[in-house]
Order: structure tokens, then sequence, then C-alpha cells
């Protein structure tokens, strides 16, 4: 048996979870976090902020609410069913940031905790921020042209 | 409306992403990245940020709706400074998430310690 | 004591297994192995500070609890070989520097017990030694930290993921008559099907368990029906069906005889481990628990235990490498 034929032997004898299953959870899930992102920008309109305001408000409650589920050992039980329901809303960046962060404070400060934190949320924010320059760089020599 | 819309894109969103998680071997990190830079790219085709002004919190709160903000800080800021705007806007747009992310989890790790499963 | 064949040692004046000890994790103790262990420990850090600590913990006790059944110290053992899954085996040097025993330190990824109680086995036989320990140790958390994700990381496992057993198992091989006798050991080559899936260790691990059998069977001229079980380490289910295939392949039927120590120690549906349990501290807490009790109880006359290990560290697996495997056999039988 070669690789190739191998790796295609294990894929038959590997079963697998119902993707069906877990594309409802991971819709639940994720549709809850959203739904409540979004009661939670209507109630902050409602209470007279501005619609900017009112979103970073939102953000910081999501966040806020996926770190203290992290420490509480809550969000990774969720995850577990929820899958990408909870990965892909801003509260599984958050669950990133927080786990590591917990998971490494006996390594120290500085080199547990410091270093660690960015473990999944840095190349996050390393390629968000490096693609939105470049695609900037391209806006920007657009602008050069359309002035 | 708001709401029901919030809840179906939201959801139809993470119910595409779990294709990726189950029928490809990209670790969450790698669907992660892909999901901002792929809100960067349709922040800056100028698609997104109709998406968001229909769906909401549904578009915003994935990280789709994270890269789009950067990308609509980098957009803003060469807009007022030109060429430093480049290096000047994405931080500042979603300093709020990643701050408070960075802030609150490291709170967390005072106040908290790893668990195992039961 | 002579090599045999391919890959494979029969002793003649063979060494003895004198003592056995097992201590586990909660989860471990509440699986269908749970009445056969000699202590099962309910925190998870086993009084310590850090996950790398527990190990350290528990490896420290479960030596203290094998000498102590023995009714030995320290002094009276020439050697230790131990090995665990972190890097450096930082969980035996701290748990085993207070008992200034000789130590070679093993690194063979889950299959550590097999090499050990191997080289152990050789150690005695040719009378370099008269009493070694065997020992290999396995934490959930200290294994998900250093290969997987943070605990609180919310990561959805796949079915063909395993679950890192959460317990230490340590034996004194002796020239002097004990409970069982290891009359051979085949040793494993590294077998790599170019598998890359980290999350399906079982399918990476078989064909290197099915070639430590066939080696095993073809050295000492037996079938598979010549063993009470044939014991892989931590295949699970779906590295078992691999197994059986391979084999089958090669014209060998072990479906009758074969289990896994991964598959006992769990049980699949009321603890969700998934494809079953893994580690180093798998097959090394299921041999020194319920191994050996079936063989007290006269249940086996031989068996083959095969601890199997996938060699991946985590910048190996970032790097692109596959995912090769290891499998060391070794034969025991009622005395």
């Amino acid at each position: 048996m070669d690789e190739k034929e191998y790796e295609s032997y294990v894929k038959k004898v590997t079963p697998t979870t119902s993707l069906a299953k877990n594309m409802f959870m991971a819709f639940l899930a994720g549709g809850i976090i959203c739904l409540i992102g979004q009661v939670l920008i209507n109630l902050f309109i409602k209470m007279g902020l501005e619609k900017e305001t009112a979103i970073n408000y939102e953000t910081l409650i999501l966040v806020f609410s996926a770190i203290l589920l992290t420490g509480l050992n809550v969000y990774q039980k969720l995850a577990k069913h929820g899958g990408a329901g909870t990965l892909v809303p801003i509260t599984g960046f958050a669950n990133s940031v927080g786990s590591c962060a917990i998971e490494f404070k006996k390594e120290g400060q500085v080199f547990g905790i410091g270093c660690k934190i960015f473990t999944i949320a840095g190349p996050v924010i390393l390629y968000g921020l490096f693609s939105s320059s470049l695609l900037g760089f391209i806006y920007w020599i657009y602008t050069l042209f359309s002035h | 409306m708001d709401y029901l819309k919030a809840f179906l894109i939201g959801g139809i969103i993470c119910a595409i992403v779990q294709i990726f998680i189950d029928k490809t071997k990209l670790m969450p990190g790698r669907i992660m990245v892909g999901l901002v830079v792929l809100g960067t790219i349709l922040g800056f085709i100028g698609l997104y940020q109709p998406f968001i002004d229909f769906a909401g919190a549904g578009a915003s709160v994935p990280l789709l709706g994270f890269g789009n903000t950067l990308m609509k800080g980098v957009k803003e800021a060469v807009d007022s400074e030109g060429f430093l705007g480049i290096f000047l806007g994405g931080l500042k747009t979603c300093a709020l998430g990643i701050s408070s992310a960075l802030i609150f989890g490291y709170i967390a790790s005072l106040i908290f310690n790893p668990k195992t499963p039961d | 004591m002579q090599h045999i064949g391919k890959a494979s040692i029969s002793f003649d004046n063979t060494p003895y297994i004198q003592e056995y000890a097992s201590i586990v994790g909660k989860k471990e103790g509440e699986g269908p192995l749970g009445k056969y262990f000699d202590e099962i420990n309910e925190d998870s850090l086993f009084g310590g500070d850090n996950w790398e600590d527990a190990e350290s913990r528990l490896i420290e006790s479960t030596i203290s609890k094998l000498l102590s059944k023995a009714n030995m110290s320290s002094t009276d053992i020439d050697y230790i070989l131990s090995g665990d899954l972190l890097g450096q085996l930082i969980a035996s040097s701290f748990g085993l520097v207070n008992f200034n025993i000789p130590l070679f330190g093993l690194y063979g990824a889950c299959s550590t017990f097999g090499e050990a109680v191997s080289l152990g086995s050789v150690l005695v036989a040719s009378g370099a030694a008269n009493r070694v320990i065997a020992s290999a140790s396995s934490h959930f958390a200290s294994a998900e930290k250093t290969f997987r994700f943070p605990l609180g990381y919310g990561n959805q496992r796949k079915f063909s993921a395993t679950w890192t057993t959460t317990g230490c198992g340590s034996v004194i091989i002796s020239k002097d008559t004990g409970k069982v006798k290891i009359t051979g050991i085949t040793t494993g080559k590294i077998v790599d099907y170019g598998l890359k899936d980290k999350e399906n260790m079982g399918a990476c691990m078989a064909p290197a368990a099915a070639d430590t059998i066939y080696n095993n069977l073809c050295d000492f001229g037996r079938n598979p029906s010549d063993y009470d079980k044939i014991f892989t380490g931590d295949l699970g289910y779906i590295g078992q069906t691999i197994l059986i295939d391979l084999l089958r392949e090669k014209g060998i039927d072990i479906s009758d005889v074969h289990s896994d120590c991964g598959i006992e120690i769990f049980d699949i549906n009321l603890q969700d481990t998934h494809a079953g349990g893994s580690g180093c501290g798998c097959s090394a807490s299921t041999f020194c628990s319920y191994i050996m009790k079936q063989f007290e109880a006269g249940k086996f006359k031989r068996i083959l235990l095969v601890p199997t290990g996938a060699l991946l560290s985590p910048t190996s697996s970032n790097e692109g490498n596959s995912v090769p495997g290891i499998a060391h056999g070794v034969v025991f039988e009622a005395v």
C-alpha cells in the first residue's frame, strides 16, 4: 500500500461525526451569539448612544463574557457542541486569548502569560494587520490617481 | 427583524465555517486567520459594509467583521493621512476588540486556574 | 539470551516481573478498569503546583507505591528506565530525583513502556543488573498543553482524536522468580505511511504495530492463537480496525485475540473519549493493573504487549512532517 492508498483507506475506515448535525449546532450557537450582540446594540442605542459607540460597548461585553466563561470552564463546554458557532464570533477570539493566558500563567508573567497569550490571537492580529495594510497600500496608490 | 437577521446570518456564516472544520485539516487557528483576512478583502472591495448594514450583528460579530473593521480603519486613515495611513489605521479601529481581549484575558489569568475537563 | 529472527530477543534465563504498581487519575478510575488500579487520585494536580509538577508527583508516588508493595527500598534497585511525553523528559527527571537510583531516561512516545520493559529485561537477563524498575507515565493536561491546545480553548475534538491517559505504571523486573516471566521482546522500527493527521494517531501508529506483531510471530514461529491476547498500546477503535486489516493482508488474523489498552481503559459511550485512551501511561497503567491481575488470576498463559508510539513533536508537525509510528513488543508468560 503506498501513501496515497493508505490515506484514502484511512479516510474510509475513520468514522466522522455527522456534518449536518455539526453545521446545525454551529448555526444555532453562532446565531445565538450574534443575536445577543444585536440585542446589546439595540439596547445601547435605545439608551441614547451613537451606533458606533453602541457597537463598541457590545463588543466589550461579548469579549468580557467570553473570557469570564472561559475562566469559569464553561466556554469550552459550549464549544464542544457549538464548534464553528463558538469559534467564528469575536467571542472565539476572546476565548483563545483568555485560555492561553490562564494555561500558561505558571510559566511566569513575561515568558508564560506575556508570550503565550498571543499563541492563537497573535496570528489573527498579524495577518489581519498585514492584509489590511497591503490592501491599504493598493488603496493609497488608487487615491494618488483618483485625485 | 433585526434580531432574526442577526440570528440567521450569523448562524449561516458559522455553519459554513463548520464545513471547513469538519472536512479539511485546517486547524482552528488557520480558520480564524482566514476569516479575518477574508474580512479585510471583502471590506476592501466594499462588499462587507453594506452586508453589515443589512445583517447587523450577524455580520459584525463574526471575525469577518473584525477584518472589515481593520480595513475600514486603514482606508479612513489613508484618506486623511495619505501613505502613513497604511500603518496608522488598522489598529485604531480594532483597538477595542484587541485591547479588551488582552486586558480581560490577562486579568482572567490572575484569577482563574486551568482545569481538566470532567 | 539470544537474538532471533529479524528483530527479536529470546530469553532463556527469563527475567521476571516481581512487582507492579499503577496510579491513575479520576477519569481513568471511573473507567472499566477502575477496580484494578492501586490508587486513583481525584486531584488532577496530584497536590502539585502545575501540570508538569503533577505528572512528576504521579511518577514519584507510583514508584514509592511499587517499592512499598515489594517491601523494598531504592537501594534494592540497580536501575530505573523511565519515560514520559514532556520535553526533555522533565516529568521523569523531577519525579525520580529523590530515589537516587541510576536512571536511563527513555523516549519512545507512547511506546515507552514497551521500550523500558524491553531494555530492563535485557539488563537483567544479561546479568548487568539484578533488579530494575521500568516505568512510563502521561498526564492529560500536561500532554494537551504540550501537543494540543490550552485546556480552556474551545476546540471541537474529532471522532478520531484520542484522550491522553493520566496514569503511571511501573514494574520491578528481577532475576528472582516473580509473578510473570518475560520470555522475549520484539523491537519495533520506525514505520511511516506518510499520514500527517495528528488527530488520527491510531491510523498513524497501526502500521508500526502491524509490523512489530508480524515480526514477533515470524521470529518466534508462532500463530496469533499462541497468545491468549495481543494487547496494543493506544491504537483506539480506528487503529484497531486498521491493524486487523493490515495483518489480514499478510494472511494473519488477530481479530480473535486482539485488545487495545486504549479501548479497555475508557468506556467510549459513557466517558466521551472518542477513539480511546492514549499516552505512555495508557499501556503502562493497563498492564500494571488489569493485565497483571489477569495473569495472577490464572486467566492468561501468554500475552504479547505492544505499546505503540507516534513519533511527532509540535515542531515536526508545524514543519509539515508526517507522523511516523513505532511499536515495541514484549512477550509475558505465566510462571
